[in-house]
């Protein structure tokens, strides 16, 4: 049970002191936070307005068209959907290993996961022409008669993501209970009524743990392989056709290690700031970063083995579309964008190879933040510009984003911002219960460990 | 649960008395005990000695249930639109697997949930007697059911096992 090795802190603070520590985080608000979150809603609502104007005049302020049918907000969708991955792999997957070093990271984590998701769920619905229409993707019977096609992988996708939303947000929740006992039990007040009833009666009973652990490592099991399908299954909305670029197997390994790449840099990306603002250093320590940017180190090089392996099988199958199309995404329209792809992603992350640049905050900032970008920027690649040239060069053409795609683009971003600012405020951002499984409980004995 | 038993609740501030007061108190023939601790860990559950949670096969059956019901639903939906395209069949049990796979997951994870929910009976709304809030910072409290004239005797066994404090839980 007791962590015991170099990864793995040991911490001495006393349960009292943890909850001290972890709750302050919920206390009023400064002038910075309402700062921040009025400059997140100005964003937002800008997204909103171009969305009403989109839904309003018609898909045409977009520019998709003609042979670029998908562009940002599809490449936005898979982006997403991938930032959501490691945030199970830390909750999830960390936790069958028994990774302990996870416990004070995978509430961040987690949360990011469902608000990913949140945010990538917008997008199919963003992307119709008309999005009152989206409960038709539901294979139900019905008086239209539509015909449910369950050989399309977007039919897999809606499956997919909607169980993957579903289980996440169960997770999730499951995990907060105990925590939001805790709150309950010190606050008063219509905190004490709200926080109370989220935290439907737990009293910490040893039957009420002995459920819960076990429901917890059940519901880990089956998020486990979920993540791994999830992203696998939108990698076949693009593999499974006959577009050159897409059609490859390596689809669902490569785009689960993009997706999980991602996410590590985008936990990164939050828990810095978050660390500082709430000088939660005693819990988050540079360890926990250092751990996340070797796992950075993990998926890199299996993008940079995925990048390599499509272009080596481009040249050597001989087959010149296939050929021509790598050629395009290295010198087309869309070069800088292959570029910061395979820079930011298989190459800067080797960085962390060293030591002192892991263990740097400036750095590891700098760096999730360059593979965020990298992440969208193939996202991107992968699906503009297999579309802008297929395979008769008459059908070729290009795409660049309008206006309206940007502005939604953004206001998404502030989306899933606004939930980050709301939970930070609202809920424990690191998990209580879970930090005291860490430290050694109280002994009249001495420490027994 | 007969109308005279009352319970007697001790508070401990240190895992390994609190063991040791478990231990003891099931020694004693009082198996009817309520544990209360901020974290699950394992020395409880050993004093305890509780039996396996059976939330595991909530998740078992509702894995099965959800299999079958993506099974059925694209079969069912399937031969009820029969649509050829690009020569594949009706039912073609490969791709269908994928939506298989993906209830499978959804309603054992929803099942799970269930399964814990109904075995902690949870959600409630109000606290069962007895609880503190300290329960959820840093205290262990253990709840004694006996009979109304044990009650001396327990409070003193409690007492003299290490309890910091012990009183009447109320019913």
């Amino acid at each position: 049970m007791s962590p015991n090795n170099e990864h793995e802190p040991r911490m001495e603070l006393s349960y009292r002191q943890i909850n001290r520590d972890l709750l302050r985080t919920m206390e009023p608000a400064g002038r910075l936070y309402y700062a921040v979150l009025g400059v997140d809603l100005v964003i937002l609502l800008w997204g909103i307005f171009a969305w009403v104007y989109q839904i309003k005049t018609g898909i045409g302020v977009t520019n998709l068209n003609n042979p670029v049918g998908w562009g940002v907000y599809i490449a936005t969708f898979v982006f997403w959907i991938g930032i959501a991955h490691s945030g199970t792999l830390i909750s999830a997957i960390l936790f069958l290993f028994r990774c302990h070093w996870r416990n004070p990271i995978y509430r961040t984590a987690e949360a990011m996961t469902v608000f990913a998701l949140l945010t990538a769920g917008l997008y199919p619905i963003i992307h119709l022409g008309r999005p009152w229409l989206f409960y038709w993707l539901f294979p139900y019977p019905q008086e239209g008669h539509l015909w449910i096609n369950f050989r399309s992988p977007l039919v897999w996708d809606v499956f997919a993501v909607g169980t993957y939303l579903i289980v996440s947000c169960v997770f999730f929740f499951t995990g907060l209970v105990p925590d939001l006992a805790v709150v309950r039990d010190q606050a008063d007040g219509w905190r004490k009524k709200i926080y109370g009833f989220l935290a439907q009666g737990w009293q910490g009973t040893d039957r009420q743990w002995r459920h819960y652990g076990s429901a917890y490592l059940f519901l880990a099991a089956l998020a486990t392989p979920l993540v791994i399908s999830v992203h696998s299954i939108v990698s076949w909305d693009f593999a499974m056709s006959v577009v050159p670029g897409w059609h490859s197997t390596i689809f669902a390994p490569y785009f689960v290690a993009g997706a999980i790449h991602s996410g590590l840099a985008m936990v990164l990306t939050i828990l810095i700031p978050m660390r500082r603002i709430f000088r939660l250093e005693a819990y988050l320590t540079e360890m926990h970063l250092e751990n996340l940017a070797r796992l950075i180190i993990l998926t890199g090089t299996i993008m940079a083995y995925s990048y390599g392996t499509e272009m080596f099988i481009a040249w050597y199958s001989g087959n010149i579309y296939e050929r021509e199309t790598f050629i395009y995404r290295a010198m087309g329209d869309y070069t800088v964008a292959f570029w910061i792809m395979l820079l930011f992603n298989a190459v800067i992350p080797f960085l962390f190879v060293f030591g002192r640049i892991r263990r740097s905050i400036a750095w590891l900032f700098t760096i999730s933040i360059l593979i965020n970008i990298g992440m969208w920027a193939e996202r991107f690649v992968i699906i503009g510009a297999s579309l802008a040239h297929e395979y008769i060069p008459f059908a070729w053409g290009t795409y660049r984003p309008s206006w309206v795609e940007l502005s939604i683009l953004a206001g998404t971003l502030a989306w899933f911002f606004l939930w980050f600012l709301l939970f930070a405020k609202l809920l424990p951002v690191i998990s209580l219960t879970e930090v005291k499984e860490l430290v050694p409980p109280p002994m009249r004995g001495g420490s027994h460990e | 649960m007969n109308r005279e038993t009352v319970q007697i609740l001790g508070i401990f501030a240190h895992l390994d008395i609190f063991t040791q007061a478990i231990r003891e108190m099931r020694r004693l023939g009082y198996n009817n005990l309520t544990v209360f601790s901020p974290v699950p860990r394992h020395e409880i559950e050993e004093a305890l000695e509780g039996e396996k949670s059976p939330v595991r096969l909530f998740t078992l059956s509702g894995g099965i249930l959800g299999g079958l019901t993506g099974l059925i639903l694209t079969i069912a939906t399937s031969l009820h639109y029969p649509m050829i395209t690009g020569g594949k069949p009706i039912v073609s049990i490969v791709p269908f697997l994928v939506i298989v796979f993906e209830l499978t997951i959804l309603f054992g994870a929803l099942a799970t949930i269930l399964g814990m929910l109904i075995n902690i009976r949870l959600p409630r709304l109000r606290l069962r007697p007895g609880y503190d809030p300290r329960f959820s910072e840093d205290r262990f409290g253990l709840g004694v059911r006996c009979a109304g004239d044990e009650v001396q005797r327990v409070q003193d066994f409690l007492r003299r096992a290490g309890a910091e404090e012990v009183r009447h839980a109320g019913d």
